[in-house]
């Protein structure tokens, strides 16, 4: 295993340069000259060439390339041309805001999905059945920023509460430590991911349901929970956790729809802002770190397989 | 020779009738099934494809999809209709005191877990084991089946075995608690011939020793010639010929019976060629209201072409589901049975098709 985990390791190195070469190439292929756009409207010409010298932008891409990269591995992600603060300083006050609310949408999806899903397929064809799918295909359907706009409206803004829910009634504000400011973000993009979770648990199910074995644990005369919990779910569960593992590496860089809506600063915001004022030390940056970490969810998506099921071998 | 009447009956089976529900109308797959099995002795089922023998395999374990549905009959436990028994009651004698083996040891076994794991389980679940005796059993049972160094097997997952261990431990864990009856439906059929030999003789070893009784389900009769006490052939969902093991081999009364018997090679008789039952099964959307091998049997009448024949019991308690041997068919005919001129007497129960 750890071996394989190195493995993994040294293999990632060639996905992260090719993202950076993506980054790279698409930041110089955006029209309008970036020099232009970081010293504004009116600048003068004299302005404009000396900013361009001050960000490096006169010299040949591949060097410029050359030098992010060889700045990169050191730690040294250049600094923001807008802030003038260190690139890793501004990841690193915005990162776990997003791994926060990353992580709780992704308890909330699991949470929600599995058991959704698992009623779905164990109450096959019925109205619960359904009524969850339909529930779900909602869910899916719905854009996350819609659905975080409908939620302000009746929790924040209070519309269409009655008076005795009044309590539930909270404050979108900056980010802070109260559940109530997490709550509402963490639901939007929870029940998303819950919509999907439950759709791919409920298939799963069914196909390992109509397995030899589950007929075998049947005739051994154990009940249909430990049938269905423990004979069914944990082979269910292969393609789920895939799905959970792109959930959260989704939270954690597509966040930016629903953090722009609750005002959070997090990841998500960062890479939109930098975007939108061709701050490209910080694009980099933020897609770098986010690369980063989608490649490892996904190695411990691949590992977590080998927990779940002995027969795949991960060498 | 019938069963003998001091002989403890375990299991009876009661004009059982099982239906499935499906788009295009209701499909009766088992449809007035009736055996009787002794203690301790084995009884095979045997038949075609689709005949209806694994649903009532089921059927008597209560293990329907969720589409089938018992609309008929009563299956006796010791004198108890399972029928009748609430989903606990009937949990408690699945894999306790009726257990069963199935057809597909390569997919039979969760491949999630160890199989000591899954042998623990009934015993943990019926014989209020702890985790360690049971794993302790597990070991003892992998050794009762021949499984060599069962204390390194025990934690092997079922991808690390060969089919014919796998369906080892299949048999282990249906024995694991000393089961009365045993249901193997159709255990050899997904393996290589030898380790067929060497399965059903583990399996008639195991009976002799632990003296259970087996429901032994088939379409292979040099099995059945292997294995069994009793037969019961299947056709078409019905039992259509039950006899002691002798008088089904030596003298077969249901033109479809003698059908499979000569379809089959011998070794001690010489054969030109295999004679083939032409046709095929009905489809259970159109089975026929008459006899239901009508249409493809070779002796068949204008009274077996309208007719359902009822299952008839002969004075040595054999039976057979065939019009020839009533008192309805009438005359002396001449049938040409699989190529060889025979004479049917009308001469009710007694009427011979000589061989």
């Amino acid at each position: 295993m750890p071996k394989y985990i190195i493995r993994r390791l040294i293999q990632t190195i060639p996905v992260l340069i090719g993202v950076t070469i993506l980054v790279f190439s698409l930041m110089h292929l955006v029209p309008g000259d970036p020099a232009q756009i970081v010293a504004g409207e009116g600048a003068s010409e004299q302005t404009v060439e000396n900013i361009r010298e001050r960000l490096g932008l006169n010299e040949a891409i591949p060097v410029q390339y050359g030098r992010f990269l060889g700045n990169a591995v050191q730690g040294d992600l250049g600094s923001s041309v807008r802030s003038g603060r260190p690139v890793m300083d501004e990841i690193s006050s915005r990162f776990w805001v997003t791994v926060e609310l990353a992580f709780y949408s992704t308890i909330v999806a699991v949470f929600l999905g599995l058991i959704a899903g698992i009623i779905s397929a164990v109450r096959h064809y019925t109205i619960a059945d359904t009524s969850i799918m339909i529930v779900a295909l909602f869910g899916l359907s719905m854009p996350n920023f819609w659905f975080g706009l409908l939620l302000i409206q009746w929790f924040a803004i209070g519309n269409w509460m009655p008076e005795s829910l009044e309590f539930l009634k909270m404050r979108p504000s900056g980010w802070g430590d109260s559940w109530r400011q997490i709550i509402l973000p963490v639901l939007t993009l929870g029940t998303g991911g819950a919509a999907i979770i439950a759709r791919m648990t409920r298939s799963s199910m069914l196909e390992v349901i109509g397995q030899d074995y589950i007929r075998t644990a049947r005739a051994k005369g154990v009940s249909e929970r430990i049938v269905t919990y423990r004979h069914a779910l944990k082979n269910a569960l292969i393609p789920v956790v895939t799905v959970v593992g792109l959930e959260f590496g989704g939270f954690l860089g597509g966040a930016v729809l629903t953090e722009t809506i609750f005002a959070i600063n997090g990841m998500g915001r960062l890479t939109i802002d930098a975007i939108r004022t061709r701050d490209f030390p910080v694009v980099q940056g933020t897609v770098l770190v986010i690369s980063v970490i989608f490649v490892l969810v996904n190695l411990l998506v691949d590992i977590s397989y080998r927990l779940l099921n002995k027969r795949i071998d991960l060498n | 020779m019938s069963i003998p009447v001091n002989q403890e009956i375990i299991l009876e089976v009661k004009n059982l009738q099982t239906i499935f529900k499906t788009d295009t109308g209701d499909v009766r797959a088992v449809d007035g099934v009736s055996f009787k099995l002794p203690k301790g002795k084995t009884i095979g089922i045997v038949g075609e494809s689709g005949s209806g023998k694994s649903i009532t395999s089921l059927s008597i374990m209560r293990l329907l999809a969720s589409n089938g549905k018992i609309t008929n009959g009563e299956v006796l436990y010791k004198g108890e209709d399972l029928l009748k028994l609430s989903e606990s009651q009937m949990r408690k004698l699945r894999g306790n005191e009726i257990s069963m083996i199935f057809q597909e040891p390569m997919t039979s076994l969760n491949p999630v877990y160890t199989v000591g794991q899954q042998i623990s389980e009934a015993l943990m679940l019926h014989q209020n084991m702890s985790k360690k005796d049971a794993f302790i059993r597990s070991v003892e049972l992998l050794k009762l089946v021949g499984i060599p160094s069962p204390d390194k097997r025990v934690k092997n997952y079922p991808f690390e075995l060969s089919g014919g261990m796998r369906q080892r431990v299949m048999i282990a864990m249906s024995l694991a608690c000393d089961p009365e009856i045993l249901i193997a439906d159709e255990p050899t059929t997904a393996l290589d011939v030898t380790i067929q030999a060497q399965i059903l003789e583990l399996i008639k070893e195991l009976q002799d020793r632990l003296g259970m009784s087996v429901i032994f389900i088939t379409h292979d009769l040099g099995v059945v010639a292997e294995t069994c006490d009793y037969v019961a052939v299947m056709y078409a969902g019905q039992v259509v010929e039950y006899a002691d093991i002798r008088t089904l081999f030596h003298e077969p009364k249901l033109p479809y019976t003698i059908g499979l018997l000569k379809s089959l090679p011998r070794h001690d008789i010489e054969q030109d060629k295999l004679q083939p039952i032409n046709g095929n099964v009905p489809s259970p959307h159109e089975m026929p209201v008459s006899c239901r091998f009508s249409p493809r049997c070779p002796a068949a009448t204008d009274l077996c072409r309208a007719n359902m024949p009822q299952l008839e019991t002969d004075e040595n308690g054999n039976q057979v589901r065939c019009w020839i041997y009533t008192d309805e068919w009438t005359g002396e005919a001449e049938v040409d049975i699989y190529g060889e001129k025979r004479i049917a007497k009308s001469r009710g129960a007694k009427t011979i098709l000589p061989d």
